[in-house]
């Protein structure tokens, strides 16, 4: 039993090990180094050493000791046998089998013998192959766009591996492409394009959802049922399907290529979202608090702007911010609806950029950047309000 | 008393209700039921404009001391294909200033020129001609005439609000636009999209449940796929996998992996074999899948997270008295948790796979065997410029979702029982 339980520890562990130093050698490719070869079974056998002699050492020595020898050695054996490589590399290597050792601290021959312990170590090292999968798999897209901003179409065409920053240039050489997306293809209208059409569609919503939600949350009338699942179901309704008559009355009326008729758009089509989550907040604050409001003879103007606004502040922001992701992050109506550059927004400037096969790939880059930072730093800052506001409605994209 | 209360009540309640409903009704209820209008109709993208009369303003000497001018007028109907009746035109003088030899259509009165044109076949293209002159014979401010805009008005059809109707439409898109295949397209791709999701969002889930380090910044970073903008990472994407100089394919060269690169969103099949047989994958469809996978299992995570985290710990811990395995504990505790807000998650998923259309259209543009519904829209509307098409393929669109949305509740209802 016991040794069955170690092979599959010594298995999988050095698997994970393998893993973690195979992205880490990718990730130094990508920095130029030229590796043509990922020496996975090699990798793995060291990895089964390594793994064994961690748990016949046990708790013989002290753990930091134990682990920080182990990767030293293990990184020596791993630089003989092969190529040589820059000192980063190697220090790389040493980092990550010391992280690799840590995460071995509970594991030792005593343990082994437990109930389920294979079952565990198998669902402990999914667990950490999968943050790193995950972690990996998400983060590296948006690696890839940000270095590739900095690099020049020539310096890719001929090492498409190579994304390390040449330091050795001047910043303004550095950031060559978002000064020339913004002198050049005029970046900073359409920042402000897209700003005031996603902080406008925020505040226009409010206006209109804040007053609906409040009379679908507390008052009585004629449909109220009938208003509140329509509005679930018409948000069901794609916006593929609206834009052909959509297109046809903003042409016959003049409203398209105006920030207006988009606006008008977005907010319409924001609007039953933003009223289901707002009813669902105003529902749960307690009825008493508004009955002594109307003792004080305020009329639903008051209650709503003294009572209900000020205590459900969080669930406005979370809406707020929702709906300006959803703005800032919207396409197909500005493709549909925005000919002229004039009134381009953010989204619709990057595809037409990308319309031209003749724009060099770091311009398009550096605009994704440009139209991506802005929600991740709102989303990361303001990540509470956030979540709640994508459960809540998040079905939708 | 509280008759009047509750008459002010429901007043209050609509005026506050309104503003939103209209709003809604006019942007998004309205084009639903303007579609089954547009996609009886023969119409085509250039039918959508409104013709209207057009005129430019010529202004030419004619004497010496400019006393005399000639004006052209170049009168235009927009439209290539429709007539505009009864057009009237106008242009206003200096004071002191008088037409002479006017067209009989024409007539001046308190210093205008009143026209009446009759009606305009398309195509209309014609010169009109008035020669003014100043009464007391003086220079006149030819500045002063051109910046004076003659104004044109006149009554044409509005071709979107004719009543010819036809089925023409509809039999194209179930007869001439390989529907069945378009269909199949829609399908897998929606199924596979939203299974994918859901199985990598279960993942995710259960990994950030567990005591880790830093497990609120891997919840933030899981989340970043959905909350990006899809123009921007559909082109990372794209620069990604591109078969020239696209860093997956150079990774993948340069490592041994493949011999040479693969064009993962241009080539519709690649031929596989496992195990002695072959067969023929979608590649470009699975692509976009993947991609489609990529960007939305974050909700599928984030929901399926908030129902585990809701699971009393109690009910592990009695699963650990009594000796169970992790395998156990997750058939027979975890799963019957989450089952409720999967189905839920795969039902509203399937639906919005079912519409996707940036994510497709910003990758491959329909192209390689990509071609969904909501693509076909676009490019009958658009590229082909057939309005009347597009919206058949949109009311084909909303008849299907129709029918999935009363699958949908039906269930739904069900599952709200048992519950």
């Amino acid at each position: 039993m016991k040794y069955k339980s170690l092979g599959i520890f010594l298995i999988i562990s050095s698997f994970f090990l393998t893993c973690i130093l195979s992205i880490w050698k990718i990730m130094s490719t990508l920095q130029g180094l030229s590796f043509t070869n990922l020496n996975i079974t090699q990798v793995f056998s060291i990895g089964i050493l390594l793994s064994l002699a961690f748990v016949l050492i046990g708790n013989k020595i002290n753990h930091l000791i134990k682990i920080f020898s182990l990767s030293f050695i293990f990184s020596i054996v791993y630089f003989y046998l092969n190529e040589t490589s820059p000192y980063w590399y190697a220090f790389g290597v040493f980092l990550v089998t010391l992280f690799f050792m840590n995460k071995l601290k509970k594991y030792s021959m005593e343990s082994l013998k437990e109930d389920f312990i294979s079952e565990k170590i198998i669902f402990d090292f999914i667990t950490l192959f999968g943050i790193v999968f995950f972690a990996f798999v998400i983060l590296f897209p948006f690696y890839i766009m940000l270095v590739t901003s900095f690099k020049t179409q020539i310096a890719l065409l001929v090492n498409p591996l190579d994304f390390s920053l040449d330091l050795t240039k001047s910043l303004t050489d550095l950031f060559r492409s978002y000064f020339v997306i913004f002198d050049t293809y005029n970046f900073g209208r359409y920042i402000l394009i897209s700003s005031a059409v996603s902080i406008g569609t925020v505040i226009v919503t409010l206006l209109f959802a804040i007053p609906a939600a409040y009379a679908v949350a507390r008052l009585n009338f004629f449909g109220k049922n009938f208003l509140s699942t329509s509005i679930l179901i018409i948000y069901m309704f794609p916006a593929i399907v609206l834009v052909i008559p959509l297109y046809t009355v903003f042409s016959q009326l003049g409203l398209r290529n105006s920030i207006f008729g988009l606006l008008i758009v977005y907010t319409a089509t924001t609007l039953p979202v933003a009223i289901y989550m707002l009813q669902g907040y105003f529902k749960s604050i307690p009825k008493e608090i508004e009955d002594a409001g109307i003792m004080d003879g305020q009329n639903w103007f008051g209650i709503i702007l003294k009572i209900i606004i000020p205590l459900s502040l969080p669930a406005i922001a979370s809406v707020a911010l929702y709906v300006f992701m959803i703005a800032w992050n919207e396409f197909l109506f500005s493709l549909m609806f925005l000919d002229s550059p004039k009134s381009f927004t953010l989204s619709r400037a990057i595809q037409y950029l990308s319309g031209d096969a003749e724009t060099p790939r770091q311009y398009l880059m550096a605009g994704s950047v440009i139209v991506t930072l802005p929600v991740l730093f709102i989303f990361v800052y303001f990540e509470k309000y956030l979540v709640s506001g994508l459960t809540s409605g998040g079905v939708k994209g | 008393m509280s008759n009047t209360l509750l008459k002010l009540e429901k007043r209050t309640a609509y005026t506050l209700v309104l503003p939103a409903v209209l709003l809604v009704f006019a942007i998004v209820l309205f084009p639903i039921f303007a579609n089954v209008w547009i996609s009886f109709k023969n119409i085509e993208l250039k039918d959508i404009r409104i013709p209207e009369p057009r005129v430019k303003k010529i202004v030419k000497l004619i004497s010496e001391n400019q006393s005399e001018l000639k004006i052209i007028y170049k009168l235009r109907n927009s439209s290539l294909i429709q007539e505009i009746r009864n057009v009237q035109f106008q242009d206003k003088f200096p004071k002191d200033i008088s037409p002479i030899n006017l067209d009989s259509r024409c007539n001046f009165q308190s210093k205008k020129v009143i026209c009446n044109f009759g009606n305009w076949e398309a195509k209309y293209r014609k010169n009109f001609e008035i020669i003014i002159r100043n009464d007391n014979s003086e220079t006149i401010d030819v500045k002063l005439i051109k910046s004076q805009k003659p104004i044109l008005s006149g009554k044409a059809d509005n071709p979107l609000l004719s009543t010819n109707f036809t089925l023409e439409n509809f039999k194209k898109v179930f007869y001439e636009n390989n529907f069945v295949e378009l269909l199949l397209t829609t399908f897998y791709f929606t199924f596979f999209g939203t299974v994918g999701a859901i199985i990598f969002g279960i993942l995710a889930a259960q990994l950030v449940n567990q005591n880790i380090q830093g497990r609120t910044y891997m919840r933030g970073i899981l989340l970043f796929p959905y909350v990006g903008p899809v123009v921007a990472l559909a082109y990372t994407w794209t620069l990604l996998l591109d078969p020239n100089s696209g860093t997956l394919n150079a990774l993948l060269v340069n490592f041994n992996i493949i011999e040479k690169p693969i064009n993962l969103l241009g080539q519709k099949y690649i031929t596989m074999s496992i195990l002695g047989f072959e067969f023929k994958l979608r590649l470009a469809l699975t692509t976009v899948i993947f991609f489609e996978i990529w960007r939305y299992f974050p909700l599928a995570f984030l929901f399926i997270l908030a129902r585990l985290q809701a699971i009393p710990q109690s009910l592990y811990e009695a699963a650990d008295v009594d000796g169970a395995s992790p395998i156990q504990k997750f058939i027979h505790i975890t799963l019957p948790q989450i089952t409720a807000i999967i189905s839920i998650l795969f039902m509203i998923r399937f639906i919005w796979n079912f519409n996707k259309f940036e994510d497709i259209f910003l990758l491959t543009g329909g192209a390689s065997g990509t071609r969904t519904l909501p693509i076909n829209v676009y490019q009958q509307g658009f590229a082909v410029s057939d309005i009347g098409m597009g919206s058949a393929v949109s009311i084909v669109i909303v008849m299907l979702l129709i029918s999935f949305m009363v699958i949908y509740f039906r269930l739904i209802g069900k599952r709200a029982n048992e519950i």
